[in-house]
């Protein structure tokens, strides 16, 4: 079984967005970077399938060079190789499933056919809410989304997506792309040698071609604050009486 | 020429998500200068004319076909483009939920056209200009939208619903759309119910507790659960705390975890991260519980206590059953 898992280089803001002076990016000088919540978690699924059902994994992103970080935080887990579609600058949905279309496309040309493509539901930056699906289309192919439940029985996979309270199952045949969230499982911690063995495994390096964006960034602002003081309730056990006070003010009691 | 707004809908039966997407739809509509459509799919739409109408919605379109009753995105995708190429639209306009955002994605991949998802304002012409929600809410974005129709959803709970000045009879035009064995490949087949422990519902309760990493330990959430049991409500945890595997991710409030939007939220030990303010945005009150007074620095929590979760929620709890809560 071949598994295709698509992740996106995010940064961990913290508490407080900051801008770049230009408003076309969040300052990330300070910043760290991760795989986005809901892929990591669809790296994980593409793991433990195929330590159960055999096969190879991919790990494919579009961003920076050093995107690299994040194909190396997948490895390190269990991902057999990557794909590193370098842009200088973010790319709009369509210019980005169109990337990775292409990039599919010529790994079908070489041999390796997917049975199963993985990407977020949204990414936590961007939250587009469209990549996987364009893709699916792209390749003729079903797209489940917003799974929190896999499970593959002869070749068809059966999904749980969370709706409410409830979940509502699916049921479509291999090839298929799916879109996971977060919850979907635990990810695992790299370990040691597993990070080790993960500097040695192979990246493939492609420059995409480009296309102008239909729907093109102006600028970023950040939303307008409440700017309104937070009141001090007391120190310690202390405070115990005015929390119960307000809790009776506003009715919860 | 129109504008088109995609209705969510329930046998008919529209909720305030719909109403405001009616709303957003029919001030897109005036900008433009264009009368709005409505279009609903799937079984016993025709009654969504009533409230349609309410909004201003001239004609109503109702797709039917025995393909359309289970959820399938994509043959829902299939049936409003079929209506585009009869009505030429010049924006398509639904809810920025889950599955509004999912039918939005087929329709951008079905017609090749860009698709600005949640957006809070639109402003229609040649090159439509949006504003758009990034970051779960943390940030804005001001997005130029091209292509002959403008693919929209309105972010949840950004636009207030506003019936129109004069309420409408929406002319009803029904139609059978053509659909594909593919189309119809991924609906849902079944719908199972989970098992919730018999506890408050997170998403809906009314008083939410949570922890952070301020908790410590799986053990030290005792504090939280009794609180949240005292006050009739549930318990809930920051990302920090599901990674490290002290809850389950249904606790988890957040970004990627639930939205809830409970009269008042009680955070324990939480720093107020972007990825678990963008989780409790529709909180009525945030308490915040912390023993870093930085948080009254927090322009998102109304109420701090500056203390240890460990010695202050035992004394609230004690408070509590001092005035005879149980």
């Amino acid at each position: 079984m071949n598994i295709l898992v698509c992740i996106k280089r995010v940064p961990v803001t913290g508490g407080r967005i900051v801008l770049r002076d230009d408003e076309q990016a969040i300052e990330t000088r300070h910043l760290g970077f991760a795989i986005s919540p809901h892929e990591e978690c669809g790296v994980e699924e593409a793991v433990r399938l195929v330590e159960q059902n055999g096969g190879e994994s991919t790990v494919l992103t579009l961003g920076p060079p050093e995107a690299e970080e994040q194909i190396r935080d997948a490895m390190a887990v269990g991902i057999n190789r990557g794909i590193l579609l370098e842009t200088s600058e973010e790319w709009d949905a369509q210019a980005t499933a169109a990337a990775i279309v292409a990039a599919v496309e010529e790994e079908r040309a070489a041999g390796t056919e997917y049975d199963l493509i993985f990407f977020g539901n949204e990414s936590a930056d961007t939250g587009n809410y469209q990549v996987g699906i364009r893709v699916a289309h792209a390749l003729g192919r079903p797209c489940v989304t917003g799974l929190k439940k896999i499970e593959l029985v002869g070749g068809r996979a059966r999904c749980e997506q969370e709706i409410d309270d409830q979940r509502d199952v699916y049921d479509v045949a291999l090839p298929a792309v799916v879109t996971v969230k977060e919850g979907l499982n635990l990810p695992r911690y790299p370990s040691v040698p597993g990070r080790l063995r993960a500097k040695k495994k192979p990246i493939d390096r492609k420059t995409p071609n480009p296309r102008p964006a239909a729907l093109e960034r102006v600028r970023l602002k950040l939303p307008p604050g409440e700017d309104k003081p937070t009141e001090i309730l007391g120190h310690g056990p202390e405070a115990a009486p005015a929390v119960v006070e307000l809790l009776r003010q506003i009715g919860v009691i | 020429m129109a504008v088109l707004a995609l209705l969510e809908h329930d046998n008919g039966a529209i909720g305030d998500v719909a109403t405001q997407v009616l709303s957003f739809g029919a001030a897109y509509a005036a900008a433009a200068g264009l009368p709005l459509h409505a279009v609903v799919i799937g079984p016993g739409g025709e009654a969504a004319a009533e409230p349609a109408g309410r909004f201003g919605v001239t004609t109503l379109h109702v797709a039917e076909h025995e393909g359309l009753v289970a959820y399938a995105p994509q043959a829902i995708a299939r049936g409003v483009a079929e209506l585009i190429g009869r009505l030429s639209p010049v924006a398509v306009i639904g809810a920025g939920s889950e599955r509004g955002n999912e039918v939005f994605a087929h329709l951008g991949a079905i017609t090749d056209l860009p698709f600005a998802a949640n957006c809070i304002e639109a402003a229609p012409g040649e090159v439509a200009q949006v504003t758009r929600v990034r970051w779960g809410g943390s940030l804005l974005e001001e997005a130029r939208v091209h292509g002959a129709l403008k693919l929209l959803t309105l972010a949840p709970h950004s636009f207030e619903a506003r019936p129109a000045a004069a309420a409408a009879q929406p002319a009803v035009e029904r139609f059978t759309p053509v659909l594909s064995d593919v189309d119809l490949a991924v609906r849902v087949v079944e719908r199972v119910q989970t098992q919730t422990g018999g506890g408050v519902s997170l998403a809906s309760a009314k008083v939410v507790v949570s922890g952070g990493r301020g908790a410590g330990s799986a053990e030290g959430f005792a504090p939280i659960e009794e609180l949240a049991g005292l006050l009739g409500g549930a318990v809930g945890c920051s990302r920090a705390v599901t990674i490290a595997g002290w809850r389950s991710h249904t606790d988890q409030v957040g970004q990627t975890g639930t939205k809830i939007a409970p009269e008042i939220y009680i955070a324990c030990g939480i720093s107020g991260a972007t990825q678990h303010m963008a989780g409790c945005k529709g909180a009525k009150r945030i308490l915040a519980v912390n023993t870093d007074p930085e948080v009254a620095n927090t322009a998102d929590f109304d109420y701090a206590v500056i203390g240890d979760l460990h010695q202050v929620l035992p004394a609230i709890s004690a408070e509590l059953r001092k005035a005879g809560l149980k």
